[in-house]
């Protein structure tokens, strides 16, 4: 998380227009190897449409995203696909292919892509659900078969098939009990420390802000508002990031994170 | 040790944190394609151990008798490139359990090379692979048709009691026109309706056009090409009218409706309709059934005139016969009765296909795969259902004498 080294991920100049709305003007944001950015932000403040910008799913309207020093959205599209298979990406919802059990969702990139035997390809699938934290049995199921936590959990595996640098993660905790939520935030922490990923990560969940991210990124009024250490955004003299910080929810995820200076 | 290795072991020795993967940068002994070298009673894990590399490592391991092996033999500094992928592999060979133990093992392997080592040595042991049941062809096959045939039974049963439910709003709501949702029904309308107007002008022109010529070609021999004009007039008032706007209705509109019903169920958007206490017969149902009832006898009325219109056109140019002449014989030789024969079905036609559309709809669960399953099937009964019913309704008209 040094700042000293290059970005994986530089936007510049992002700008996102639907229409008459105008949803990121001139939003400057950089990723760096190796850390947990949160991305937070009221409703509405296009944290998922940056996100989906990023990844290639959504052209922006103008400015620059260089991921891995090459401009995306100007890339031919074999080029644009041999960079997204650097990226693993969390749907908020899962978006698991619910005609496909749990393997076969994991085992689908690394048979299009890796070019792995139908065998070989759902054994390492096993081997990532197991990664996330599912049971063995329950990679023969479908995901309408399964709990939310358990569809975020095999999505995740999903995002982790082809040993992605850049892990997305769109509001991961979200649905979860408290629980399964910090377990989650658990297991990112271990897969960044055991897999060396740079995580993306929209989140409402302050605790996941405390418990797992090295910066923060505040998307307010069309842009990033400040991005830094967590103690340092939340010192930001700004009404918005005040309430979110110091409001009750913020105050209580603060003292869970910090349980040595509670009184 | 060859000097070469010597020189491979200090490269390899000083892994950074970025040697998780394998990237363009890196040294090439980082990144040659890994093995497994034997050297007296130790296995040294060697090269990148990555996922491009995969196959080859697989073939690796396959061909390496599998070893008795003690925790000691392995050596793994001089691994290069390693991700997940490789880590199984790895975990194949050496076990999970020796990996969950790495920091006991080989403590001087670099601290995140053994994070990755270590989280997954720990989810993969105590993780067996799930039970597959073994199949057994013929009992299975067996199974499969007496699933079918029990589905089939079943799908009938459901269509009779939702045909009942229907008709029990219906005349709940009836005589309540408070209650009508016409807002919604009008936008059915033009949807079954206005919007399929033109594609079933055409066809039934078209299918009209193609009538005329067959007739005109087996009556020439008969010398009756006049009667042309009565074979059009025929088929498209009793028959042709009716049933070609009822298929393309069956196709078009029983689709839609089940895949809308559909898409509401995966959203739980008929639960959120129950709980807030409505009917989602009486909201969703009702205006599709009823729009589709007003529409099909009007698009019914349109097929058989563009048909007739079609047949029209080629006694005119095929056969002279001029406009006049086409409509004086229609006025001569036509009664009413079987514009009415025709039209009469169109209600049923109508009713029946909305319903297999909705139900199809209901029954739809979560995924993907299930609401294109229930929306061929919606299509596939309501196009059956109104060829059966038009055959059936053909024996008992003529029967009838209408």
């Amino acid at each position: 998380m040094s700042a000293s080294r290059e970005p994986l991920i530089r936007v510049r100049g992002l700008a996102n227009r639907f229409g008459q709305h105008s949803v990121h003007e001139n939003l400057d944001l950089d990723l760096y190897p190796g850390e947990i950015l949160g991305v937070v932000g009221g409703s509405g403040t296009g944290k998922s449409v940056l996100l989906r910008s990023i990844v290639g799913l959504l052209r922006p309207s103008a400015g620059r995203i260089e991921v891995f020093g090459e401009d995306l959205p100007q890339l031919p599209a074999r080029d644009r696909s041999r960079v997204e298979r650097r990226f693993g990406v969390l749907f908020q919802r899962g978006a698991l292919f619910t005609s496909l059990t749990l393997q076969e969702n994991v085992a689908l990139p690394l048979i299009e892509h890796a070019g792995l035997p139908r065998a070989d390809a759902e054994a390492l699938a096993r081997v990532k659900l197991a990664l996330a934290g599912l049971p063995g049995e329950v990679a023969i199921l479908y995901p309408a078969e399964l709990s939310g936590g358990m569809i975020k959990r095999a999505a995740l595996a999903r995002a982790l098939a082809l040993d992605p640098e850049v892990l997305f993660l769109d509001e991961p905790t979200a649905g979860l009990d408290p629980i399964g939520a910090a377990a989650f935030d658990r297991l990112i922490l271990t897969l960044r420390d055991a897999l060396g990923l740079s995580v993306f990560l929209v989140t409402h969940d302050l605790d996941t802000l405390y418990a797992a991210c090295d910066r923060v990124a505040v998307l307010s009024r069309r842009r990033v508002r400040v991005a830094d250490r967590l103690d340092i955004v939340a010192a930001t003299d700004d009404e918005w990031i005040h309430d979110y910080f110091h409001g009750p929810r913020g105050r209580a995820a603060y003292r869970a994170a910090h349980p040595e200076e509670s009184p | 040790m060859s000097e070469h290795k010597m020189n491979r072991a200090q490269v390899v020795a000083m892994p950074t944190d970025a040697s998780n993967r394998d990237s363009p940068e890196m040294p090439s002994s980082m990144t040659e394609p890994g093995h497994i070298e034997q050297q007296d009673n130790r296995l040294a894990i060697v090269g990148a151990w990555t996922l491009p590399h995969y196959a080859a490592l697989r073939l690796e391991l396959d061909r390496s008798p599998r070893r008795e092996m003690t925790a000691a033999a392995i050596d793994l500094t001089e691994l290069g490139a390693l991700d997940t992928a490789g880590a199984a592999l790895l975990a194949e060979l050496v076990g999970a359990q020796w990996l969950a133990e790495i920091d006991d093992r080989a403590p001087e392997l670099p601290a995140t090379r053994r994070a990755l080592l270590r989280t997954l040595g720990e989810a993969m042991a105590d993780n067996p692979p799930p039970t597959v049941r073994p199949g057994r062809p013929l009992w299975d096959t067996l199974a499969r048709i007496g699933q079918l045939v029990e589905g089939i039974w079943q799908q009938q049963r459901q269509l009779l009691g939702f045909i009942g439910q229907v008709l029990a709003a219906l005349v709940a709501t009836g005589w309540r026109p408070g209650r009508w949702r016409l807002t919604s029904m009008v936008a059915q309308l033009h949807q079954t309706g206005l919007n399929a107007l033109p594609i079933v002008a055409l066809l039934t022109f078209l299918v009209g056009a193609v009538v005329a010529f067959l007739g005109a070609t087996v009556l020439r021999d008969f010398g009756a090409t006049l009667y042309t004009v009565n074979l059009v007039a025929f088929a498209f008032l009793r028959e042709f009218g009716v049933l070609l706007a009822a298929i393309l209705l069956a196709g078009r509109t029983a689709s839609a409706f089940t895949a809308q019903i559909g898409a509401m169920k995966a959203n739980e958007e008929l639960d959120a309709v129950r709980t807030l206490g409505l009917d989602p017969i009486e909201l969703l149902v009702l205006p599709r059934v009823l729009a589709m009832m007003l529409s099909l006898p009007i698009l019914t009325f349109v097929g058989m005139l563009s048909g007739i219109l079609g047949g029209a056109l080629v006694c005119l140019q095929a056969l002279d016969i001029s406009l006049i002449q086409f409509l004086a014989i229609l006025q001569r030789d036509i009664p009413l009765n079987h514009f009415l024969v025709g039209l009469a079905k169109a209600p049923l036609f109508a009713f029946l296909i909305a319903v297999i559309g909705c139900l199809e709809g209901f029954k739809v669960s979560g995924s993907a795969q299930s609401v294109g399953e229930h929306t061929t099937s919606s299509v596939v009964q309501s196009i059956f259902v109104v060829i059966l019913l038009d055959a059936v309704a053909a024996l008992f008209f003529m029967e009838m004498g209408w």
